[in-house]
């Protein structure tokens, strides 16, 4: 499916679009299962809880299959993107996803730590001073105002616990 | 050697009593911010309560660290049931119930019992009273049923907060005491349901004292009959002369109906009975203060206060209570949701 | 008269030293507030609203309100810098706000919505002050019926709008009502679309998708162009605030017909959110220049933002007369009185004339202070763009997990956040609009409850929608909204045919 030389490869935008009706299509699908366990009748009082996303499923599906259809038909052979834009895309969301999936588990102040440190550090190639003092500032000013000055208590992990926080 | 022995074994049996004694004899207390969990939103009546006792133990220094107010509404309060269950074994966690704790997960089938948390107090029971538009001709309940039996079935409207909760579990025992049927509809809060009274789009209300004292006030609304045992205890004025204490029980206007909600306290679960203790006395404290029973004033409480095995057991018995009239109700969830 | 002289022994509690120094300090708190994404006004509210129990209720409500002003003026801040609206009603000021500031205008952009705040809520002030009994009346008319044709209003006024194809705009908006509805039916008290997964329970909250969808999608798209930020060369003295104070009287129309909107939205009470979008749908069919909004024009931000605020400012106005709150975070103020002993109501106003005049006295002088706390700050704020983008972006990434997580302390939550980044940045390189998916995520539950509400009423009757001079007119006037497009070519055809 791609096209163009090797410098700006990338996946085409029809595929890319296509598995986006399919993908949303599917989550009209889920929604109409859902709907259909939670009664989509006209009850005694008026439409039944799963009146409404029934219908909506419907229309979602439906509507899909037109963008699926008007998306194949159209004579588009651009990319999506090019691997190279792609790549910097990932570089952001594997991390944030490593740095949301660790979470539950280290806390967010060791976690943000970490992270600000990796994107600066690698993405910005910061000096260390400045790296260590921007990813050790914004925890520290977030712990004041958020759980001193708010009381709104945000996760905590293992390190928070040993230090008593 | 047989007596080095003895005094070792001695020593250690000491140490050992020492180690258990220590947290009976010097009581538990929290070492980090306590999180004051509140299973509705903010706004609603158990939020008030629950910020009322925040800044009564911050103004009056009740306790060493602070005490954090978290909402925690998804699900008609699931949320926050799930949360503290999942907590066990952490004491610096409270929740504040209503009726919700027996029929959210009743009406919705979530994996929640109160049998999964920590009873510490109960702090006072809300009232229920009867509201009628104060335009309509009807002065007591009896003739506000009369009117609801000689209308046609459904056309008359009852207001009420939240759907297979406290109101509508009323509205269908009114149903089943005087054989007619309304129309039940679901608002968000009591504030809004009030208002729809005074706008008149529907007919009548179960609000709770606090949220129709205003309308009151203003003229706006009547209320008709409580649902308690005995008429509530303020005899202030409020409206017309009248004081909370001249509203007649609905059991004396032949609708023999009794409902008061719960606001209690729980804990997660596995807490120590030192933990439950702390939290226990810190209440006491809290509704000694005048700042609390002008609270319960204001929204005509019952301030019954039950602790420890009492409480369980009325909470046992209400949920029993709440069962079988959701079960006669038809508000039970269906498996399978 | 009387209400004047009222007024007027009402600033002379609201300037004692004491209470302009609450009122000072209730400001730079709230446009904190308003700031982080996720502790919205309601929230900043209640948290704060335990430390005023030990002042005079006058002061506390003063405070308490002016944090409700600083928080209405800072969502806009990040709406425009950063993409990321802070709080519900700033959605509508992205559309515009944002892409200013790309073009080097965020300070215009920031001054603009500053001002228009500020005019929305001295519109709404003031009518406060001349009808507030007549205008409660107005409120009480509103039942459920009344409540489902504004919410049919906002939509028509909103949709139609986009230049994207029209089955993707259907597409998008009909995910938003999906995603709206899981969690708890409201009427029926019965969980839907939650599949077993305790997570769900909550629905979608409005916050997470937008900071997802806004916030992280664009720095996704901003890293698929390199890694540079745009909107550097944004204008950081204060000399930006009297130019863009020379462009703003020529939209005096938009202003006033925004506070107007937004009057009505607030005392109805349907709140700022409707009253920002559907103040937006319509300054974009009636503008001259209507085809260039979405691409940076000014007017785009005067009109949601002056509706948002006057919509804030009016929702006090139902809370105060009949003790049910206009937004969130009225809610709470409400709950507030409660506490202080004040019953609101309608014997306040006649009960406890000292403190109403007082706190309509401050919503005078805590939004000239509010303003002027702002505007001085817009070079501050312009500036943050100046810092790298390497270094704003893990730190803009932080703040939206914190505020992803603050909305319900949960950690599902901050990764749901991240998947409707990923989300966004899919639809928007498909070319599918976002702002129709997230204005059905805000309105669909709510709509869908007043027609639902309304049905029970009626039992089961579709006549309700029509059944008085009101809600037909609302009806009305939301249907010629939708037909908009067609209304003006058929016109145009008309005038055409005859000339």
């Amino acid at each position: 499916m791609t096209t163009g030389s090797s410098s700006n490869a990338g996946p085409a935008h029809k595929l890319v679009e296509a598995a986006i009706a399919l993908l949303i299509a599917l989550f009209g699908v889920i929604v109409i299962v859902g709907s259909l366990k939670a009664g989509i009748n006209w009850g005694a009082e008026g439409p039944r809880a799963g009146f409404f996303p029934f219908y909506i499923g419907i229309f979602i599906v439906v509507s899909s299959a037109i963008n699926l259809w008007n998306g194949l038909r159209e004579d588009n052979d651009g990319l999506f993107a090019e691997w190279g834009q792609l790549r910097q895309v990932m570089s952001v969301i594997i991390p944030t996803a490593i740095y949301v999936g660790a979470m539950p588990f280290t806390g967010l102040y060791l976690a943000s730590i970490i992270f600000i440190g990796w994107f600066m550090r690698w993405l910005g190639k910061y000096p260390w001073i400045t790296v260590v003092a921007v990813a050790l500032g914004m925890p520290v000013v977030t712990y004041f105002i958020f759980e001193r000055w708010f009381l709104v208590p945000l996760p905590k992990g293992p390190v928070e616990e040993w230090l008593g926080l | 050697m047989k007596h080095t022995a003895q005094t070792a074994l001695g020593a250690i049996a000491a140490l050992c009593a020492v180690g258990i004694s220590v947290p009976a004899t010097a009581a538990w207390e929290p070492v980090r911010p306590v999180e004051f969990i509140v299973p509705a939103g903010t706004g609603g009546g158990a939020d008030q309560m629950a910020r009322t006792i925040q800044g009564i133990v911050t103004k009056h220094n009740l306790m060493k660290q602070p005490l954090v107010v978290i909402n925690k509404s998804g699900g008609a309060g699931g949320e926050g049931f799930l949360d503290l269950k999942t907590s066990g074994g952490n004491p610096h966690k409270i929740i504040i119930t209503l009726s919700n704790l027996f029929t959210t997960p009743l009406a919705t089938g979530i994996p929640f019992n109160w049998k999964d948390l920590t009873p510490v107090a109960m702090l006072a029971l809300d009232e229920f009273v009867l509201w009628v538009n104060a335009d309509k001709p009807y002065k007591t309940a009896k003739e506000y049923i009369e009117a609801v039996k000689a209308a046609p079935s459904g056309s008359m409207k009852m207001g009420g907060t939240g759907s297979k909760q406290e109101d509508q579990i009323i509205t269908v025992a009114v149903e089943k005491a005087t054989g007619s049927k309304f129309t039940y509809i679901p608002y968000k809060g009591g504030g809004e349901v009030a208002v729809q009274l005074v706008g008149n789009h529907v007919d009548s209300t179960v609000n709770n004292p606090i949220e129709a004292v205003a309308q009151w006030r203003g003229g706006k609304v009547r209320p008709l009959c409580v649902f308690d045992a005995q008429p509530m205890a303020y005899d202030e004025q409020i409206a017309d002369g009248k004081s909370w204490k001249d509203i007649p029980t609905c059991k004396s206007q032949g609708l023999d109906i009794e409902y008061l909600m719960l606001r209690g306290i729980f804990m997660s679960p596995r807490a120590t009975k030192d933990q439950v203790e702390y939290y226990v006395e810190l209440f006491k404290k809290v509704r000694a203060t005048p700042e609390w029973q002008d609270f319960m004033k204001s929204g005509a409480f019952n301030t019954t206060f039950l602790t420890g095995a009492d409480y369980a057991k009325w909470v046992e018995a209400e949920e029993k209570r709440h069962e079988a009239l959701m079960k006669d109700a038809g508000f039970l969830a269906s498996a399978g949701n | 008269m009387e209400e004047l002289v009222n007024l007027f022994h009402g600033f002379a509690v609201a300037l004692q030293p004491f209470n302009v120094m609450v009122m000072l300090v209730g400001i730079v708190l709230g446009v904190i507030i308003g700031v982080l994404p996720g502790l919205g006004g309601a929230n900043g509210v209640a948290i704060l609203l335990p430390l005023t129990f030990s002042m005079p209720p006058t002061s506390a409500i003063i405070m308490l309100s002016c944090i409700y002003w600083g928080a209405l003026f800072g969502g806009a801040i990040t709406s425009i810098l950063f993409n990321i609206p802070g709080e519900p009603w700033s959605v509508a000021t992205t559309f515009d706000g944002y892409p200013m500031a790309q073009k080097g205008k965020a300070g215009e952009a920031l001054t603009a919505a500053f001002t228009s705040s500020f005019v929305g809520a001295l519109f709404a002030v003031a009518m406060i002050t001349l009808v507030a009994p007549l205008v409660a009346s107005f409120a009480l008319q509103f039942g459920p019926a009344e409540k489902f044709a504004v919410y049919f209003l906002a939509f028509c006024s909103f949709v139609g709008l986009s230049k994207e194809p029209p089955f993707k705009t259907i597409a998008a908006m009909m995910v938003g009502f999906a995603l709206a509805a899981v969690g708890l039916d409201s009427i029926t008290g019965q969980l839907r679309l939650t599949f077993g997964f305790t997570e769900l329970l909550n629905g979608f909250d409005f916050l997470i998708a937008v900071i997802g969808l806004f916030g992280i999608g664009e720095i996704l798209l901003t890293m698929e162009e390199g890694l540079a930020f745009r909107g550097g060369t944004a204008k950081i003295n204060l000399r930006v605030v009297l130019q863009t104070w020379k462009e703003l009287p020529a939209y005096w129309v938009t202003s006033l017909r925004s506070c107007v909107i937004g009057c009505w939205m607030g005392i109805t009470p349907a709140g700022a959110t409707p009253a920002s979008f559907m103040s937006y749908g319509i300054a974009k069919r009636v503008a001259k220049n209507g085809s260039n909004f979405g691409k940076g024009e000014i007017e785009g931000v005067v009109a949601p933002e002056t509706a948002a605020h006057a919509a804030g400012t009016s929702a006090l106005l139902p809370m105060l007369s009949l003790g049910v709150p206009g937004s969130p975070t009225a809610a709470v103020l409400l709950g507030g009185l409660l506490i202080w002993g004040l019953q609101p109501g309608p014997m306040l106003f006649v009960e406890q004339k000292e403190f109403v005049w007082g706190l309509i006295a401050s919503m005078y002088l805590g939004n000239i202070v509010g303003l002027l706390v702002v505007l001085t700050c817009v070079p501050i704020f312009a500036a943050i763009l100046r810092v790298p983008f390497s270094i704003i972006a893990p730190l803009i990434l932080v703040l939206c997990a914190i505020g992803a997580y603050s909305v319900h302390s949960s950690t599902f939550d901050v990764m749901l956040m991240l998947v409707f980044g990923v989300i966004g940045y899919l639809l928007k390189k498909c070319n599918y609009p976002l702002a129709p998916l997230v204005l059905a995520i805000v309105l669909g539950d709510k709509a869908e409850e007043a027609f639902r509400q309304s049905l029970l009423g009626s039992q089961g009757s579709l006549g309700i929608f029509f059944s008085n001079t009101l809600v037909s007119t609302i009806m009305i006037l939301g249907l010629i909204a939708l037909f908009w497009s067609v209304i003006q070519q058929g016109y145009t055809r008309l005038r055409g045919a005859s000339a």
